[in-house]
């Protein structure tokens, strides 16, 4: 008897010591006497009012800036809408007072530059975001590299022209696709490098701990960890860039002029000679004193736009296929 | 990209499926931790810690928070060297071997001493590809498949997965998750597991499945853990480690307190901290 009573006051005794004590005086209701119909919404109440009154400014705010932006859009479907035919994309500009004719050629010229210009930007954009990503804090090159890469982020297009002008133009002795490719590239490279960083950097480090902690190399870790998982990010980082440089005018004035005629001669493609790109094709015929001409600036807007629309919306999928991680 | 840089990166690949069964049965130290001082920059994380880690059995670290256990076991496989002002004095012999020599790899060392993570961190493909990760990254060329699925029975995953194995490992549990952290560890046949809080991040029937786990594992495997938890260390380590922090000075330093048998340590803790912390009287 007595020992199971001595193990009973020793179990409440363990109890005391291990549970967390509760005070148990009453407390008086802090909520007595309070008015509880002020839970439910009125609008005689100044803040309520006031909260719907902004929610409208905002939603009338928001319509007036998509205004413009819809305005542009009508424009060119009204103008350039009516033109649309398969002609536009298979014939040659036409001559002054010369009837129909299309931008077949432009449309090639601005894709093949686009993608001399993607070709050279793409490498080293994602090896000098990688490297910012990976850089230390105090690394001196990374944050100069940093800082130049956001400053041309706002580098006037025409400035990025008369460069590839003087550095390629002038060296190789002729305006060609080539040249206007590597001017549009300077346009690009910096929205590469800075969305291929924040990409990267975007990698929980657990990640990359795991692939350290599994025995794989430096080099192993960006190959088969880094660039895979943050792949999604960087390819929408191309595609605004790419989205960007297909609507750039003045860098291609001095470097890829324009041209009248197909790339191709006597069958094969040359990238050394003046080349047509819609932007400048937009550029030359919009002036013009020729009714055909500026119907044919009009088409050739609306199909810049649907190209740079469709670039877009390509690269906004990539980044909905960036999973939570 | 081409691997097998390291002269010994096809160690992994040559034992044959199921071959890496330890025949020694005579508990045996296969890591010998001596660390005297470590330092990050300046901060003195952790003095005099001596552990060393039998073959075939369940070391687990103890004791509170900011105590330096996670530090001392990511010592164990150099992990510590991706920390900024990492500095350490004292040895770490694996099979005889210091792994702070300076003609020692880290990078071969990581591949015999494995490691599992507090938070699950699979990599963000399919779960083929997180197992088979290992075999990668070693350049293993026999037969991926059987290997990716002998990794995950030994991680008690495979009937969970097998249906599914390309699938985002991501869409998993967080348990399944861990586990299949566990098989990616497994998959090249390390001779050491680290792991740190393994079940932290879990519900109590995953860490039931984990605990389970390394019991299983344990006849393969040599096995560190950190846990906060101390039922859990009752559970399954055959010996333990009790770290606390030193705060005279003015610092924050961990050291070791008591070190043996867990069953030992937990019925009759030798020494005044040990005591109070297992039987909960911290303050």
């Amino acid at each position: 008897m007595t020992d199971a009573k001595d193990k009973e006051a020793k179990a409440a005794g363990d109890e005391k010591r291990l549970s967390i004590r509760v005070s148990e005086e009453t407390v008086q209701d802090p909520f007595e006497g309070v008015d509880f119909s002020e839970l439910e919404l009125s609008l005689y109440r100044p803040r309520t009012l006031l909260s719907i009154l902004l929610s409208g400014l905002i939603s009338c705010m928001t319509l007036i800036a998509l205004v413009p932006l819809f305005a542009v859009l009508w424009m060119l479907l009204w103008r350039g809408g009516h033109k649309l035919s398969l002609a536009l994309f298979t014939t040659l500009p036409p001559a002054p007072l010369e009837q129909g004719g299309g931008f077949g050629n432009a449309i090639i010229g601005t894709i093949l530059m686009v993608s001399i210009a993607t070709l050279i930007t793409v490498p080293l954009g994602i090896l000098a975001g990688l490297f910012l990503a990976q850089a230390l804090k105090d690394n001196k090159l990374a944050s100069t590299v940093r800082l130049s890469a956001k400053v041309l982020t706002g580098f006037p297009s025409i400035l990025a022209g008369v460069f590839a002008y003087g550095a390629i133009v002038l060296t190789t002795g002729g305006y060609s696709a080539i040249a206007g490719g590597i001017a549009l590239s300077i346009l690009m490279l910096p929205t590469v490098i800075l969305t291929s960083e924040s990409a990267v950097a975007m990698v929980p480090a657990r990640m990359k701990e795991a692939s350290i902690g599994m025995g794989a190399t430096g080099a192993q870790t960006v190959w088969m960890v880094l660039l895979p998982t943050a792949m999604p990010g960087i390819l929408t980082g191309i595609m605004l860039a790419v989205a960007r440089a297909a609507g750039e005018t003045a860098p291609l004035l001095f470097t890829a002029l324009f041209s009248n005629y197909w790339l191709t001669s006597h069958g094969r493609l040359n990238i050394m000679q003046p080349t047509a790109s819609l932007a400048v094709l937009i550029y030359n015929f919009a002036g013009m004193p020729f009714k055909n001409q500026v119907e044919l600036a009009w088409a050739a807007a609306l199909v810049l736009v649907v190209l740079v629309l469709v670039i877009n919306l390509i690269g906004r999928s990539f980044s909905k296929q960036q999973i939570e991680l | 990209m081409a691997t097998g840089m390291l002269p010994n990166a096809d160690h992994n690949a040559n034992v044959p499926a199921g071959g890496a069964v330890a025949v020694h049965h005579k508990p045996e130290v296969i890591m010998d931790c001596d660390i005297q001082e470590l330092y990050y920059g300046t901060f003195r994380a952790v003095r005099d810690t001596k552990i060393p880690i039998k073959r075939n059995s369940i070391t687990a670290f103890i004791g509170p928070s900011g105590c330096g256990k996670s530090t001392v076991l990511r010592c164990l496989n150099r992990m510590n060297d991706l920390v900024r002002g990492f500095r350490f004095e004292g040895r770490v012999k694996y099979r005889g071997k210091d792994i702070y020599d300076p003609l020692i790899d880290p990078v071969a060392v990581r591949r015999y001493i494995g490691m599992v993570f507090q938070q699950p961190n699979p990599f963000a493909t399919s779960i083929f590809n997180n197992v088979a990760f290992g075999l990668r990254i070693n350049n293993y060329k026999g037969n991926k498949t059987e290997k990716v699925e002998q990794a995950l029975r030994r991680a008690a995953l495979w009937d969970e997965v097998k249906d599914k194995l390309q699938q985002n490992a991501l869409a998993l549990s967080g348990g399944q998750q861990q586990r299949l952290c566990i098989a990616r560890a497994v998959a090249t046949d390390p001779e050491v597991l680290l792991m740190d809080e393994p079940c932290s991040a879990l519900d109590p029937i995953a860490t039931r499945k984990i605990e389970e786990l390394m019991l299983e594992l344990k006849k393969r495997y040599t096995i560190a853990i950190v846990t906060h938890n101390l039922q859990q260390a009752q559970r399954v380590a055959d010996e333990t480690g009790f770290l606390y922090v030193d705060t005279s000075g003015g610092g924050r330093t961990g050291y070791l307190v008591e070190f043996g048998d867990s069953k030992e340590m937990f019925a009759n803790p030798k020494e005044q901290h040990t005591k109070e912390y297992i039987r909960g009287e911290f303050s």
